[in-house]
C-alpha cells in the first residue's frame, strides 16, 4: 500500500522529466562529441547561464504550490540588475546596493502578496501589473544599457570573475593544455537557494503550509492556517528569491538594460511545469523544477553547438515539450478522477 | 428622491468604469493643453489633412486613437468571449498575431524573399491564408483547454512562446517587406476614414449582431457562470468553450493583418509585443470581471480605446515609450483594487452602518 501510494502520477511525472534531461544531455554528448559537449564543462556552463533562472524558478514553484503565478520576475530582474548597474556607476559599494536590492524585493513582494492575499484580486492581473511597473521603473532609471566593469565596482567585477575550480573531470584541449574545469560563485548561490527551498518545503511549516493551501484553501483554513499571510508571505519568497537571482544574472552579463530578461518569466514558468508543478496548485517540488531548467538549458545549449539551427528553435522545441507535459499532466489527472 | 434613484442607477451601470476612466483621460487632456497655453479643446479637434502617401485624410489626436487603438480593439472582442466563458485569459494572442502576419507576409512574398514590390500570390490568398493561422491556433488552444481541461493560462503559454519563434523561421529570421499599395490598403485609409477602424468596426457589428441575434452570447455567459449547470441544462459547455478561443484566434489573425499591413512588413519580433497584456487590460478596465461569466462587449471596446488613449496622453506629455508601463500598471492596481471583494464588502459594510444609525436617530 505504501509503495503504491509513493508511485502515484507526480512521481512518474518527476522520473520522465529526470529521465527526459538524461535523454537529451546523453544525446548531445553523443552527436557533438567532436565539438567537446561531453565534457563536463558543457554541464557546468549550463549551470552558470541559467543560475539566475535557478533562483527564479525556486521562487515562482512556491508560488505555483499556492496555486498563483507571477509574471513579475523577468521584469524584476532586469530593474534590479539596472539598480546595481547604476547604484555601482555612481560610486556605491557593491554590498550595500546588493542589500538595497534586497530590500526592494522584499517590498515589493510584500506589496504584490498584500494585494493577491488580502484583497483577493486575481494573481495574474496582479503581477501583469508589477511587470508593467517594473519595466516602466527600469526606463525611467535609465533607458540607456549601464554596464558594470572593473572600474564601477572592483569587488563585483572580481566576483563575477572568480572560477571556483572543481578536482575532477578536466581534460585537455587542442594545443594540449589541461583546462580545470570551473563554475562561478553564481552557480554556488543558486544551488543553496535550491537547497534551502527543497529543505523549507519538505520540513518546516510554512514550506507544508504552502502545499495545504495549494491542495484546497478552504481546508487549510479551516485547519486553522492563516491563508492571506501564507499567500503573502509566497509571493515575498518569489520577489526575494527573483532579487537574488538578480544578482547572479548581474554577475553573468554585467550590465543593466530595459531589454534585459524579457521572457525569462515564461522560461521559469514552462521550467517549473516540464518539472511537474501543477498550475492548479498544490502538486511539485523544487527539484522538478530544477530539472525543468536543466532540460531548457540543454536545448539551447544543444542548438548553440550545431550552430546551424536558426535562433528561434529552442523556444519553438521548449513549447513542444510543454505541450507533451502539461497533455501528459491532463491526461494523468483525469484518468484519476475516473477512479475515483 | 428621484435624484438618489439616478444616483443608483448611475452607480449600477456597467459601463461606468470603462466611461469614467475614459472622461478622466480627456479631462487629463484638456488641462495639460490649457496649461501648456493651447486650446483646451484641441484634443477634440479633427481637421481634414492633406498628405503625401494617403491624399486628404481626417486628421486629430481622436483620429489617431481610434486609428492606432484598432488592433486592441479587435482583440479585445476575441478577449472577451474567451474570459467569459472559460475564466481565463488568452495570452497567445499577441505572438498569435505576429505569426499571422510572417505567414501572410511570407505568402505574399514567397519563402526566403525578404523585400518584394509585387505579389507572389493574389492578396486574397495571403490575407485568408493568415487569418486561417489565427483560426488554426485558436483551435488548438481551444482543444487543450476545453477538452484537457489544462488551465487557460497554462494552455496559451505554448503558443505565446512558440508563434513568434514559429513566424521568425517562416520569415527566415529576417524582416519581410512587403511594398505593396494593394496590401498597405489595411493599414491605410478609406477616403479619409482610417482602414483599420472601419475593420475594428465591422468586426464589433458582426460580433454583437452574432451575440444579439442568436443565444449565444447568453449560453457563452451561463458556461462562465456554471459549466457544469450548463451542461445539465443541455450546452455542450466544451464546445463552446472551444468556440470562444477559436473566435479568439480569430480576431488575432485579423489583428495581425492590420499590424503588418500599417508597417507593410512583418517584423515577428514587434508586431504584437505585449498586446495580450493590452487586450487583458481592455477586458479587465471594461467592468468585466476576469472570473468568467457576464460581460460586456461594449465595455471592452471603450477599454481598449481608452488605453490607447492613455498612451497617446502619456506621449502628449512627454513621457517615453519605455516609461509609459509604469502608468499602466498604476491604473491597472487601482482598478482591480476598488473591484475587489474585500474592499467592496468593507464599504458595503460601512454604508449599511451608517443606515443603522441613521435610523436610530
Amino acid at each position: 500500500m505504501k509503495t503504491k501510494s509513493k508511485m502515484n502520477g507526480h512521481t512518474i511525472l518527476l522520473l520522465i522529466t529526470i529521465g527526459l534531461f538524461i535523454v537529451l544531455y546523453a544525446g548531445g554528448c553523443i552527436a557533438y562529441s567532436s565539438r567537446g559537449f561531453s565534457h563536463l564543462q558543457t554541464f557546468l556552463n549550463i549551470l552558470i547561464t541559467n543560475s539566475g533562472l535557478i533562483c527564479v524558478t525556486c521562487g515562482l514553484t512556491v508560488v505555483m504550490l499556492t496555486a498563483g503565478i507571477d509574471i513579475s520576475v523577468g521584469a524584476l530582474i532586469a530593474m534590479d540588475c539596472m539598480i546595481l548597474a547604476v547604484g555601482m556607476r555612481s560610486g556605491h559599494n557593491a554590498i550595500v546596493m546588493i542589500l538595497i536590492v534586497l530590500v526592494i524585493g522584499i517590498a515589493f513582494g510584500m506589496f504584490q502578496g498584500f494585494l493577491v492575499g488580502y484583497l483577493e484580486i486575481q494573481p495574474f492581473i496582479v503581477t501583469m501589473a508589477g511587470m508593467f511597473f517594473c519595466r516602466g521603473m527600469t526606463a525611467v532609471i535609465c533607458t540607456e544599457q549601464v554596464s558594470i566593469t572593473e572600474k564601477t565596482s572592483k569587488l563585483f567585477y572580481d566576483w563575477a570573475n572568480a572560477k571556483i575550480n572543481i578536482p575532477f573531470g578536466g581534460y585537455l584541449n587542442n594545443k594540449g593544455k589541461y583546462m580545470v574545469p570551473y563554475i562561478r560563485p553564481s552557480v554556488v548561490i543558486a544551488l543553496l537557494l535550491l537547497l534551502f527551498t527543497y529543505l523549507m518545503l519538505k520540513y518546516t511549516k510554512l514550506g507544508r503550509a504552502f502545499y495545504a493551501i495549494g491542495g484546497n484553501a478552504v481546508s487549510a483554513a479551516m485547519m486553522g492556517l492563516n491563508v492571506k499571510k501564507v499567500k503573502m508571505v509566497a509571493y515575498m519568497l518569489s520577489s526575494i528569491f527573483c532579487s537574488i537571482g538578480a544578482i547572479c544574472y548581474a554577475l553573468n552579463t554585467m550590465a543593466g538594460s530595459v531589454s534585459q530578461a524579457t521572457g525569462l518569466e515564461m522560461d521559469a514558468i514552462s521550467s517549473a511545469v516540464i518539472g511537474g508543478t501543477l498550475l492548479t496548485g498544490g502538486v511539485g517540488n523544487v527539484i522538478g523544477s530544477f530539472f525543468g531548467v536543466l532540460i531548457n538549458g540543454t536545448i539551447s545549449s544543444i542548438v548553440k553547438t550545431n550552430g546551424k539551427l536558426a535562433s528561434s528553435w529552442p523556444n519553438i522545441l521548449t513549447a513542444a515539450l510543454l505541450f507533451v507535459f502539461i497533455v501528459i499532466q491532463s491526461v494523468f489527472a483525469m484518468m484519476r478522477n475516473r477512479k475515483k | 428622491m428621484n435624484n438618489k434613484s439616478v444616483l443608483t442607477r448611475i452607480k449600477n451601470w456597467n459601463l461606468l468604469l470603462p466611461v469614467v476612466s475614459l472622461l478622466l483621460v480627456m479631462a487629463v487632456n484638456i488641462i495639460h493643453d490649457a496649461a501648456i497655453g493651447a486650446n483646451p479643446l484641441s484634443f477634440f479637434m479633427i481637421t481634414l489633412r492633406q498628405t503625401t502617401g494617403n491624399g486628404t485624410i481626417l486628421y486629430g489626436r481622436i483620429i489617431d486613437i481610434l486609428n492606432r487603438g484598432s488592433e486592441v480593439a479587435i482583440l479585445a472582442i476575441g478577449m472577451t468571449l474567451v474570459v467569459s466563458s472559460s475564466a481565463g485569459t488568452d495570452i497567445s494572442v499577441g505572438s498569435v498575431m505576429s505569426l499571422c502576419a510572417s505567414f501572410c507576409c511570407m505568402l505574399l512574398a514567397g519563402y526566403g524573399v525578404s523585400s518584394t514590390t509585387t505579389l507572389a500570390v493574389p492578396l486574397i490568398v495571403g490575407i485568408l491564408g493568415g487569418i486561417f493561422i489565427g483560426v488554426l491556433c485558436g483551435m488548438f488552444n481551444g482543444t487543450l483547454v476545453a477538452y484537457f481541461h489544462i488551465q487557460p493560462m497554462v494552455a496559451t503559454l505554448i503558443l505565446f512562446s512558440a508563434a513568434r519563434a514559429i513566424g521568425l523561421l517562416l520569415c527566415n529570421d529576417l524582416i519581410v517587406y512587403v511594398r505593396n499599395e494593394a496590401f498597405g490598403f489595411f493599414g491605410g485609409y478609406i477616403g479619409v476614414i482610417p482602414t483599420a477602424f472601419v475593420i475594428a468596426a465591422l468586426c464589433i457589428i458582426v460580433t454583437s449582431l452574432f451575440l444579439k441575434k442568436t443565444a449565444m452570447g447568453m449560453y457563452i455567459q451561463s458556461v462562465g457562470i456554471n459549466p457544469k449547470a450548463s451542461r445539465i441544462a443541455g450546452l455542450n459547455s466544451k464546445r463552446m468553450i472551444f468556440m470562444t478561443y477559436t473566435v479568439c484566434g480569430l480576431f488575432a489573425g485579423i489583428a495581425g493583418i492590420v499590424a503588418a499591413s500599417r508597417i507593410t512588413s512583418a517584423d515577428s519580433n514587434n508586431i504584437g509585443l505585449y498586446f495580450e497584456m493590452d487586450a487583458i487590460l481592455s477586458v479587465a478596465l471594461g467592468g468585466n470581471s476576469l472570473g468568467g461569466g457576464k460581460f460586456s462587449l461594449a465595455g471592452s471596446i471603450i477599454g481598449a480605446y481608452t488605453i490607447q488613449a492613455i498612451t497617446t496622453t502619456l506621449y502628449a506629455l512627454g513621457v517615453s515609450s519605455t516609461q509609459a508601463p509604469v502608468f499602466k500598471a498604476i491604473i491597472v492596481i487601482l482598478i482591480v483594487a476598488i473591484q475587489a471583494p474585500p474592499l467592496r464588502a468593507f464599504f458595503k459594510r460601512r454604508s449599511a452602518a451608517k443606515q443603522v444609525k441613521g435610523a436610530a436617530v
